[in-house]
């Protein structure tokens, strides 16, 4: 469909909001605790952060949950019963003021879901999804969306894009979609005219950095560099810059049980880790930092794209802000494309 | 600075250290860590009371000591963590060379790790008062109170294990969670999950943790965490007289007697 632009005043946002709650949808919205900005479910508007370049962690956990029962299974006379979880009770939901890079990251995340088998969970819950996205006005040095392909007011992934539109503190909004349509529904004296806002001027300045495309040419001859050594020396080897991803989407199968019965949970995993590839014998083909480091990068800007044609990073940030040592995702794009193989 | 900084070219340049684990300036100002090979990579060397990162942790990080002999700038944290380490059989003086930085920027060329012992011990392992006012805290509230002060806490982690990443006394290779025949620990971040996980770390560092909050620096949620680990000190302090970290000796929780007047032990 064509985007159709309205116009949202300031103090009608809340009443959108409200009126969201009001429909039984479960609201997803970033709320800051300990000085950190995490999506929660939220019902009281005054709650929501609005004073956040990028959340800590993105919204994957709405459809990609970071713990989550797959099956149940019980020991009986007959020998294994095993009982597939019910997808319906999935919710309507909204997730609420995500940024523009996490909105494409739901695409990214869903051509991994559906490569080859179809995740029915995963894509259960993503049809109950609407994405109400906030451009950016600000970015920080970890931001480079521009750098693969998105940009500031992007509004592919989101179902409504609100951009602010100077200190007024109204908003332009576009209407992506038929989820966004909907929610336009719900509240439609909320959704003014258009009196002619040109976006451009309130989104974020940030010039691209380098090229994704040349990256990916360039890590074809890149596998043996040294390069990688060199970048992750000082890498710890956790799990954080997977988790906040998002699109990192590796999960390990754990089952739980209690006597005769239990369940399988499906559980966040990450290449950080040593014990990722290690097999029974006891050999692990990435038996060093650099290589599981190399793997990241390899499988987000090489393998991605030419498996799925979807490149694994949405330029947010997150990795390296949340990276307990300071491995700069950027700056290591940037010197991958600038040091000769 | 430049004191550092030519210490450091001065030990590579003679091939007394391969490497040296520094500090340098990272994203927007930050201090990260810096292994100089070469003697022009000292330059890059920066010290102030910005680094925070316990840089011991690299010294039992597989790439780092295959190059060779390991300098390493230690403030009183990193000392510690290698004086335990050492006690640990996990680094000794074949392998690294300590030049210290004391709280007032001074430096001093360690001879060995034994020196490294003697200068730690002019310090008391103390927590700070901040801290020690949020243990009291703890400790009034009731049973049940504290049961949902740790569950609301503990509830956004995601187990991505940076706290064990960052922290010199987590070397293991394979991490008691890791074990899944039998399961231990669940894996899954559920409630119950993370919750033995932190109290199986704090456990496991009783007697070892050397309060440099590098776990707590390290988690990208801001978890408070540590105060198990906090609380693990101060109750050695008061029921076992405190510890030190020291190169040889009985550890604090390896005292085992047949004649111990708990029952449970024997």
């Amino acid at each position: 469909m064509n985007i159709e632009k309205r116009f949202i005043r300031k103090d009608s946002l809340k009443k959108l909001f409200d009126a969201l709650v009001a429909k039984n949808k479960v609201v997803y919205a970033p709320v800051t605790r300990n000085g950190k900005t995490s999506f929660r479910i939220v019902n009281d508007f005054s709650l929501i952060s609005g004073d956040y370049i990028q959340t800590t962690q993105s919204s994957k956990e709405v459809t990609f949950p970071r713990t989550e029962k797959i099956l149940d299974f019980e020991k009986n006379k007959d020998g294994i019963g095993v009982k597939p979880v019910d997808i319906q009770p999935v919710h309507e939901s909204v997730i609420w003021g995500i940024r523009p890079c996490d909105a494409v990251g739901k695409g990214e995340l869903g051509a991994i879901f559906n490569w080859d088998s179809k995740d029915e969970i995963f894509n259960a819950r993503v049809a109950k999804t609407t994405l109400i996205s906030f451009s950016c006005s600000r970015a920080d040095e970890y931001c480079f969306c521009t750098s693969v392909g998105g940009n500031p007011g992007n509004t592919e992934g989101s179902d409504i894009l609100l951009t602010l539109a100077g200190e007024g503190g109204d908003y332009l909004a576009e209407i992506i979609t038929e989820k966004g349509g909907a929610v336009m529904a719900a509240a439609p004296e909320l959704f003014e005219k258009d009196p002619g806002i040109e976006k451009d001027k309130y989104l974020a300045s940030l010039p691209a950095r380098f090229s994704h495309t040349e990256i990916r040419n360039k890590l074809d001859k890149f596998f043996e560099s040294e390069e990688w050594a060199r970048q992750s020396l000082r890498c710890i080897g956790c799990g954080a810059c997977a988790y906040v991803c998002p699109t990192c989407a590796c999960f390990d199968i754990q089952d739980e049980s209690h006597g005769k019965s239990g369940s399988r949970v499906r559980c966040w995993d990450s290449c950080g880790f040593s014990l990722f590839t290690l097999h029974t014998s006891g050999h692990n083909p990435r038996e060093v930092q650099s290589q599981r480091w190399r793997q990241r990068i390899m499988h987000k800007f090489s393998y991605m794209p030419e498996r799925l044609s979807v490149y694994g990073c949405t330029g947010c940030g997150r990795c390296s802000r949340g990276c307990p040592v300071d491995m700069n995702l950027l700056e290591h794009l940037i010197s991958i494309q600038e040091v000769t193989v | 600075m430049d004191e550092l900084k030519n210490k450091v070219r001065e030990l590579l340049g003679s091939g007394t250290v391969k490497v040296f684990i520094g500090y340098t300036t990272g994203t927007a100002g930050t201090k990260r860590a810096l292994f100089a090979e070469k003697p022009e990579d000292a330059e890059g060397l920066v010290f102030d009371s910005s680094c925070i990162q316990n840089l011991a942790v690299y010294v039992t990080k597989q790439e780092v000591k295959e190059k060779g002999m390991m300098g390493i700038s230690a403030t009183l944290p990193v000392m510690r963590s290698l004086v335990q380490l050492a006690r640990e059989n996990q680094v000794s003086d074949s392998g690294i060379k300590v030049i210290g930085i004391t709280p007032e920027s001074r430096l001093i060329d360690f001879g060995n790790l034994s020196e490294v012992e003697k200068y730690i011990h002019q310090f008391q392992l103390e927590i700070d008062q901040k801290n020690r006012d949020m243990l009291e805290k703890l400790d009034k509230m009731t049973v049940s109170e504290r049961w949902q002060f740790w569950l609301k806490e503990l509830e956004p982690c995601f187990k991505c294990y940076a706290c064990r990443a960052a922290c010199p006394m987590c070397y293991c290779h394979r991490c008691t969670v890791e074990y899944n025949q039998p399961q231990w620990i669940p894996v899954p971040s559920h409630a119950s999950g993370n919750l033995q996980w932190h109290i199986m770390r704090a456990v496991h560092l009783v007697g070892r943790c050397i309060d440099c909050d590098a776990c707590a620096n390290a988690c990208p949620l801001a978890i408070p965490f540590n105060l198990l680990n906090k609380r693990m000190i101060e109750d050695a302090r008061k029921h076992f007289g405190g510890y030190q970290p020291v190169l040889s000796g009985d550890h604090l929780m390896s005292t085992f007697k047949p004649d111990d007047k708990e029952n449970f032990i024997r």
